[in-house]
């Protein structure tokens, strides 16, 4: 049975889970931490404690899409708005009950050591087994010279963590914000600073949309708006990129919990592909609660399961390496569209999207006839769009029209809606995989070029970098 | 025009509440985030009026409602009823993608009814072209989809069309023949009051029955577009049949809509089992007849109502008796009637029937539902226009007959169809005059 528990993270951290909810709403109070632990969270980290603000409302908006609710969510909430002696005694709670679980103390104060060096010693004393710097917040603490104010300039990052590091006994995990153009410029400086590890990313700066009747941007505060941290589903992309980019640099690279996006486990097992050593969540719990922590222990042990893997260190960081800058990618690999004709049920998406958004290689021709090259001998989407409009259809009244309206076929989708790859024209985009509705029906399907491998690097190495004939002009 | 003569009854309403509520505004936007907006989508090819099912559902989804019915009524200026009537399982629905991956097809009726629902609701007018841009007069002869379908397109394209129709109130079977669970005679007079508002001219409670108003007609106007729809309802031709207490389905079902028939009671028989059959069935038992037969003469796997409903029938209580025939109607007691039937069977595809196998049914009401019969007798009026099989023969894409001042569409070229058919056999016949009157002007 494989082994999901955490040891030893950035020089100390336990936990009995990669699992760790993320300095949010979720964390605010100890009473709610330790409901997340006995819904089987394996670490907190505590909603970032500091002078105590006060807050606004609203506070949150998101973005639906298609019918699914907060596929991008939205915050403009600042710190905790209770005071550090609330915050410590309840951790020093939860420490005595939970002592197998991690406590993570998100801090933020005013940027002077000696403010630094008491918030360390105060918290650590409560019994916090690692603190978390937050230098990513990006709306309202900003303004105040603190969050992503200090997160977005090296040289006080550096110092901020060269401040901790002279009190802090337990690990050190600075946390990144992904609003500056690159991120590894103030991973670097926390390296340099003396951190142990770090989390990334942080919220993204978004205004997530417009009321279209009021003209106020969400959320709305009395008719205005701020920006806020986008994060949810909608941003993993760019936090496992992020992630990426600061594992694969020597002079980054540090014990990291990822944070962006994760929902389930297989989200998190690709942040531990890259290299992570737990993940953080938070809006998936604000979305459906602490609850949703049972599948993602299951699955992920599942999936360890199948694929043989004992500890999370047997496949943590196995696809750092397979990311590569685009001039190493081999250019002589070609795959080509197969469409699987028993799964077709004839939306002809994969048509449409390869004629307006790819290279016109997918036509309707199996019953006209096949017409491979030229794209000038094939009837546009258009044209073939208006010869089905001006047919005639009559509804089917009698059993026997019925009975032929509704003939089966050889495939389950009439054959004249079965849309048919031209492979030589084929640019194996993954296109039309990527829209259509069933899965595996259109499958990318290796060809052998008889080239050997090549890239654009080999390719061009010792010679002016200038394309061939052929090739992309980018 | 007017509505007074349907007067409000909340009892119709409560007997005939609406077998499919319409979608919450909200249900209506997950159900449109369902399609999967296929290109050349195969339900648009279905309709025979060729709506843009996915089009109209993707501005649903995107919340542009006004877009959405004016994509519909573009395609289908009776969108709001074909919602309701059309038989969408073999028609959109049933040839919805989402079905061969055995999921549920997109409920392209009920979004359909959404958008134009919001669009009565906001009070809209469809957008017409100036009046007389084309300087073309068209009568359409009849008041049902057909007609309606015709005169419409050509108002919005800025010619003119007077409708003319020989009941009180037009629309046709809209408004008298269907079941009221499905489209509410009001809903129907709704709809032609929009098509009113096109600038279409009613002519109602006029009947054109002789040569003489069709050579009147043709002095006034450029075409003829004939609309007629099928004759009266098929005769059992069975002693008895004129007794009081037999009313055809047709009758039946404009009576209850219309309130002169409120209330049933004891057993009713309908003969046939087509779909008309199969509504009047239905209206008997909501109208509160204890026990309802269908008669007919062949079998279960003959019959040429919809499958869907079939299953309703069954569900309202209707009881079927297969390959029945009926023989003669007699008087039982009380005013009751006695219908004679006897069982038969089907041999080298001839019925038959079994010898000594009389029964009698009493009832309250007998009610024929064997079809409509051909328009035999206005068609010897109609100069040059030919029929065959008591159809009109009329050209597939233009519906122009035989005499090229008149075109024809809907149930008296087809046979017999649906609303749609009818609506997109108007439509192509009034896009064909109005392609003649161009060529001829040009």
């Amino acid at each position: 049975m494989p082994d999901i528990g955490v040891r030893n993270f950035a020089g100390g951290i336990n936990s009995p889970n990669p699992f760790w909810l993320a300095s949010a709403p979720p964390t605010n109070t100890g009473e709610m931490i330790m409901r997340a632990f006995d819904a089987g969270w394996g670490g907190g980290v505590w909603k970032t404690i500091g002078e105590p603000i006060t807050n606004v409302t609203s506070r949150y908006s998101a973005t639906d899409w298609n019918g699914q609710r907060i596929m991008g969510f939205n915050n403009i909430e600042l710190i905790s708005d209770r005071t550090v002696e609330q915050n410590l005694r309840e951790m020093a709670e939860v420490k005595k009950r939970y002592p197998k679980n991690a406590v993570i103390a998100s801090l933020m104060v005013a940027s002077t050591r000696e403010a630094w060096h008491e918030i360390v010693t105060r918290t650590e004393d409560a019994g916090a087994d690692g603190l978390e710097l937050n230098f990513g917040c990006p709306h309202g603490m900003s303004e105040r010279g603190m969050g992503s104010a200090v997160g977005q300039v090296p040289e006080y990052a550096q110092m901020i963590t060269e401040w901790v590091k002279e009190k802090a006994r337990t690990p050190v995990l600075v946390k990144l914000t992904p609003n500056i153009s690159d991120i590894r410029t103030v991973a670097r400086a926390a390296k340099r600073g003396g951190a142990d590890g770090l989390s990334a990313i942080n919220t993204i700066n978004s205004i997530t949309g417009i009321d279209l009747d009021t003209f106020v941007p969400r959320p709305n505060v009395d008719g205005k708006s701020s920006h806020g941290g986008y994060c949810g589903p909608a941003v993993k992309p760019i936090a496992l990129n992020m992630v990426q980019q600061i594992l694969a640099d020597p002079e980054s690279t540090l014990p990291l919990s990822g944070i962006g996006g994760i929902g389930s486990w297989r989200d998190a097992a690709e942040f531990l592909l890259l290299g992570c050593g737990t993940v953080q969540v938070c809006t998936v719990v604000m979305h459906y609660g602490y609850r949703i922590v049972e599948d993602m222990a299951e699955g992920l042990d599942n999936w360890m399961r199948e694929k043989g893997f004992k500890t999370l260190e047997d496949f943590r960081g196995l696809s750092l390496n397979r990311v590569t800058e685009w001039k190493h990618l081999n250019l002589n690999y070609k795959i080509v569209a197969h469409i699987d004709e028993q799964k077709c049920i004839g939306c002809d998406l994969c048509h449409i999207a390869c004629w307006d958004g790819a290279h016109q290689c997918i036509h309707l021709d199996r019953v006209t006839g096949p017409v491979d090259g030229h794209l000038e001998l094939h009837r546009t989407p258009a044209a073939k769009e208006s010869e089905s409009r001006a047919s005639i259809a009559e509804t089917p009244v009698t059993r026997k029209e019925r009975a032929a309206a509704f003939a089966p076929g050889p495939y389950p989708a009439p054959l004249e809606r079965i849309s048919r790859v031209d492979e030589t024209e084929c640019v194996g985009c993954n296109l039309c995989s990527l829209v259509c509705p069933v899965d595996g029906c259109i499958t990318m399907v290796q060809v052998d070029t008889g080239l050997k491998p090549e890239t654009w690097d080999e390719r061009t190495r010792g010679a002016a970098c200038v394309p061939t004939v052929g090739e992309p002009a980018n | 025009m007017s509505t007074a003569v349907l007067p409000h009854d909340e009892q119709l309403r409560a007997r005939f509440s609406e077998l499919k509520p319409a979608l919450t505004a909200q249900a209506a936007v997950i159900e449109a985030d369902r399609c999967l907006n296929c290109f050349d989508a195969p339900c648009t090819a279905a309709c025979p009026t060729h709506i843009d099912v996915p089009g109209f559902i993707k501005r649903i989804a995107s919340g542009n409602l006004r877009g959405s019915a004016l994509r519909i009524l573009d395609a289908n200026i009776l969108g709001a009823s074909c919602a309701r009537v059309c038989p969408v399982d073999v028609l959109c629905e049933g040839a919805c993608v989402l079905t061969r991956q055995n999921r549920k097809p997109i409920q392209i009726g009920q979004l359909q009814r959404r958008a134009m629902d919001a669009f009565w609701a906001s009070g809209e007018a469809v957008p017409v072209a100036a009046p007389g841009t084309h300087k073309l007069r068209v009568a359409c002869i009849g008041g049902g989809p057909a007609s309606l379908a015709c005169a419409a397109e050509l108002c919005r394209q800025g010619a003119r069309a007077t409708v003319i129709e020989r009941r009180e109130l037009p629309g046709g079977l809209n408004t008298y023949g269907v079941a009221e669970y499905k489209l509410r005679a009001a809903d129907s007079v709704h709809e032609v009051e929009m098509i009113r508002r096109l600038g279409v001219e009613f002519r109602c409670g006029l009947e054109v029955d002789s040569a003489a108003a069709l050579v009147a007609l043709e002095a006034e106007f450029d075409f003829i577009f004939l609309g007629l729809g099928l004759g009266a309802m098929q005769r059992l031709n069975i002693p008895g049949e004129d007794a009081e207490g037999v009313m055809n389905a047709l009758e039946l079902i404009a009576a209850y809509k219309t309130g002169h028939l409120r209330e049933l009671h004891g057993t009713v028989v309908v003969v046939g089992a087509g779909n008309t059959a199969i509504d009047a069935a239905n209206a008997a038992r909501r109208l509160g007849a204890d026990t309802v037969y269908m008669l007919y003469r062949r079998s279960e796997s003959d019959m040429s109502a919809f499958d869907f409903e079939y299953e309703h029938a069954k569900q309202e209580g209707v009881q079927f008796l297969w390959r029945r025939q009926p023989v003669a109607i007699g008087q039982g007691e009380h005013g009751r009637l006695i219908l004679e039937t006897v069982q038969a069977r089907e041999a080298d595809g001839k019925i038959e029937v079994i010898p000594d196998s009389q029964s009698a049914i009493a009832c309250d009401l007998v009610v024929p539902a064997i079809g409509q019969s051909p328009l035999t007798q206005i068609l010897q009026e109609l100069r040059g226009v030919q029929a065959r099989d008591g159809k009109i023969v009329a050209d597939r894409v233009t519906g122009q007959t035989g005499n090229p001042r008149y075109y024809a569409g809907g149930d008296c070229v087809n046979g017999g169809r649906e609303v749609v058919d009818a609506v997109a056999g108007g439509k192509r016949a009034a896009r064909a005059m109005l392609k003649e009157a161009e060529v001829a002007h040009a």
